[in-house]
């Protein structure tokens, strides 16, 4: 059996923007689909609760399941080519989305995607609304994706690297307007990224997730300008940065675990300067740091920094 | 740029491709051919032991611009050359082999570039057998040489690919690279598909071999902050033309042209709290159907009258000899 994400706790408040932050196979991806209940057989939910709005998602039957998906919460994928039929126009997907979670005839429901995609900053809306996906651009399409996504008016939008796939003065542009949407409308977003730039720029709150846990979480500022975890330190000292200081970039040994070898204790242990006896036989719980949630045993009050051996780390 | 010959220069360096629809379809819609002009008119100068970078979105013509410095690619016009040699001026098959043997490239996704069913040790043989640089006895223990200066074990020479993750890929394509002692190597995006804490592995180990080996890079990246890191110098491409060049400081600290700007201001900062860029009309427009004028004009927030009609050209400024195409740039 394979545990792609262990243990993950967090909450997003109606209006904050929470930032999912890690690398390939760290679990990011596995979580917003937990929340959505798009997780594919064989893999379930093993443990736990997903709770919105007070109250338990993850145990209701598909039917109910589906009358949340894409109404409550909506998701958007990093490809906006592959979330969107390219067989049906963009009105069409539209009206489709809104009828199926509201109660309106189909003339209202073109005249709110009209206004859906306006908001979303699409020029000439009233026409482009007939357009195939196709004849958009990678940003505007991707814009689409985020209309449909706000068709049914969500409490709580996912978004899965929303902009990996643009070039950054798009990136800029899909922010922005993920952000306007989240502060007006008040939903609540979980932007999951692989970014620390957008992540800085654009979330409230961030949980740095390492081999399915999360290592660090709390508010944005604390944790990338005073990270505590030793990988997120790791991490903010690897990132190249196009202001400030330069400085040689620091890097972590080893990358990140395969799924079916974790090491035992933290999964970080083998690739950390600091590991310790206890790191390498139990695994870290989050504890308060300056003003952050952190999972590492040196911040530990129960372990006494005197008696613990620096152990020699072998890759 | 100093007096001394550069070791790979490009002189009016153009690519065009040829994008029209099947000839009887076009008769049918009477349409013309149509043409794409991907590298427009672009001058490079690398000096020996330095990294060149060529930096812009996509479609902005930097992996055509490497293809043909390393001479996978014939340009439409101009010229490349290397040590004052122009490569596809070079008739004797002889003399193109030697060539090749000095410049090598590194591809942007060490899973696709990496040969599946061969053992790494045969991978990183090849260009030395292709070369025939060193008899067949000596390959293993060159091999061995190689992977101990990418940082991989000489055991790691007996297994495939697909047992390596993907920074250590990159570290295999980046040994078969310098297989055959090559002197300039054309990096094409090498660590966009890594994780950051890998990517710092692999920028790193690329600048210390520099340093070792004397090499020289052209290094094409979409990503500020990696240019940054890398680069001597850099050139920023809008749509197949060179906007901007100028060295890696002058630059950060004093961007000139608008695009340069909107790029740096759009790059998302690791500490820029809460920041939201300043918004940029537009995206990179239909490379087939060129604005007129400054190709930037319908984004740029300067835009007068001349950008639309007149095509800038690339004039110096400061004492740093910054090269911006412009038409409004005053310094």
């Amino acid at each position: 059996m394979l545990r792609p994400v262990d243990r993950v706790g967090f909450e997003v408040r109606a209006g904050e923007i929470l930032g999912l932050v890690g690398e390939s196979g760290a679990g990011k991806s596995m979580c917003g689909s937990a929340i959505i209940g798009l997780i594919d057989r064989p893999g379930r939910i093993s443990g736990g609760e997903i709770a919105l709005d007070g109250e338990r998602i993850d145990n209701l039957p598909e039917d109910r399941l589906r009358r949340i998906r894409g109404k409550r919460i909506a998701m958007v994928f990093q490809d906006p080519l592959t979330s969107l039929n390219p067989l049906m126009t963009v009105g069409q997907q539209l009206i489709q989305t809104i009828r199926t979670h509201l109660p309106v005839s189909s003339g209202e429901a073109r005249d709110r995607a009209i206004a859906l995609l306006e908001e979303v900053g699409i020029p000439a809306a009233a026409t482009r609304i007939d357009a195939y996906p196709h004849q958009f651009s990678g940003g505007m399409r991707q814009r689409v994706v985020i209309s449909l996504a706000l068709a049914a008016e969500p409490e709580l939008i996912i978004a899965d690297e929303p902009t990996t796939a643009l070039d950054v003065s798009v990136q800029a542009q899909i922010m922005a307007l993920l952000k306007k949407l989240c502060r007006e409308r008040g939903t609540a977003v979980i932007l999951i990224t692989h970014d620390m730039g957008v992540i800085a720029e654009s979330t409230d709150r961030v949980a740095v997730l390492y081999a399915g846990r999360i290592a660090e979480i709390g508010p944005t500022r604390n944790v990338l300008s005073t990270p505590s975890h030793p990988y997120t330190k790791g991490l903010m000292a690897s990132t190249p940065s196009t202001t400030g200081t330069m400085h040689a970039l620091s890097q972590i040994p080893g990358s990140m675990p395969n799924l079916r070898a974790i090491p035992k204790g933290c999964a970080f242990n083998p690739r950390c300067e600091k590991a310790f006896s206890v790191c390498f036989k139990d695994i870290p719980i989050l504890e308060p740091v300056d003003g952050s949630e952190v999972a590492c045993w040196l911040y530990d009050p129960a372990v006494n920094p005197e008696t613990k051996e620096i152990s020699g780390v072998s890759e | 740029m100093t007096g001394e010959t550069p070791l790979i220069s490009a002189r009016q360096l153009g690519a065009v491709f040829d994008v029209s629809k099947p000839w009887l379809n076009r008769m049918l819609a009477l349409e013309a051919k149509q043409y794409l002009t991907a590298v427009d008119m672009v001058d490079i100068d690398i000096p020996k032991g330095k990294t060149f970078a060529l930096v812009g979105e996509s479609g902005s013509g930097k992996s055509t611009i490497g293809r043909m410095i390393v001479g996978l690619q014939k340009p439409t016009s101009g010229q490349v050359l290397i040590d004052g040699e122009d490569f596809f001026a070079i008739s004797s098959e002889k003399k193109k082999m030697a060539m090749r043997r000095r410049i090598q490239m590194i591809f942007q996704s060490p899973y696709a570039s990496l040969n599946p069913r061969w053992r790494v040790r045969h991978i990183i043989g090849e260009p030395i057998r292709a070369f025939d640089l060193l008899p067949a006895s000596e390959v293993d223990g060159r091999v061995a040489e190689l992977l101990d200066q990418v940082g991989l074990a000489k055991s790691d020479g007996e297994k495939f690919p697909h047992e390596f993750s993907g920074g250590q890929r990159q570290r295999i394509a980046i040994a078969r690279a310098l297989a055959s002692n090559p002197e300039f190597i054309v990096c094409d995006e090498p660590t966009s598909a890594l994780d950051v804490s890998v990517q710092s592995q692999v920028l790193n180990l690329m600048k210390s071999l520099q340093r070792e080996l004397g090499l020289t890079y052209l290094f094409i990246s979409h990503d500020l902050s990696v240019i940054r890191y890398m680069a001597d110098e850099i050139g920023v491409l809008y749509l197949g033309r060179l906007v901007e060049v100028a060295d890696r400081d002058t630059l950060f600290d004093k961007p000139r042209h608008p695009y340069t700007r909107m790029l740096m201001d759009a790059a998302p900062h690791i500490d820029a709290f809460g920041r939201t860029a300043e918004i940029v009309k537009g995206e990179i427009p239909d490379p087939i159907n060129k604005p007129s004028g400054c190709s930037f004009h319908p984004r740029c927030t300067l835009t007068e009258e001349i950008c639309r009609r007149d095509r800038p050209e690339v004039r110096e400024f400061g004492t740093e000899k910054a090269r911006v195409a412009c038409h409004l740039c005053a310094d």
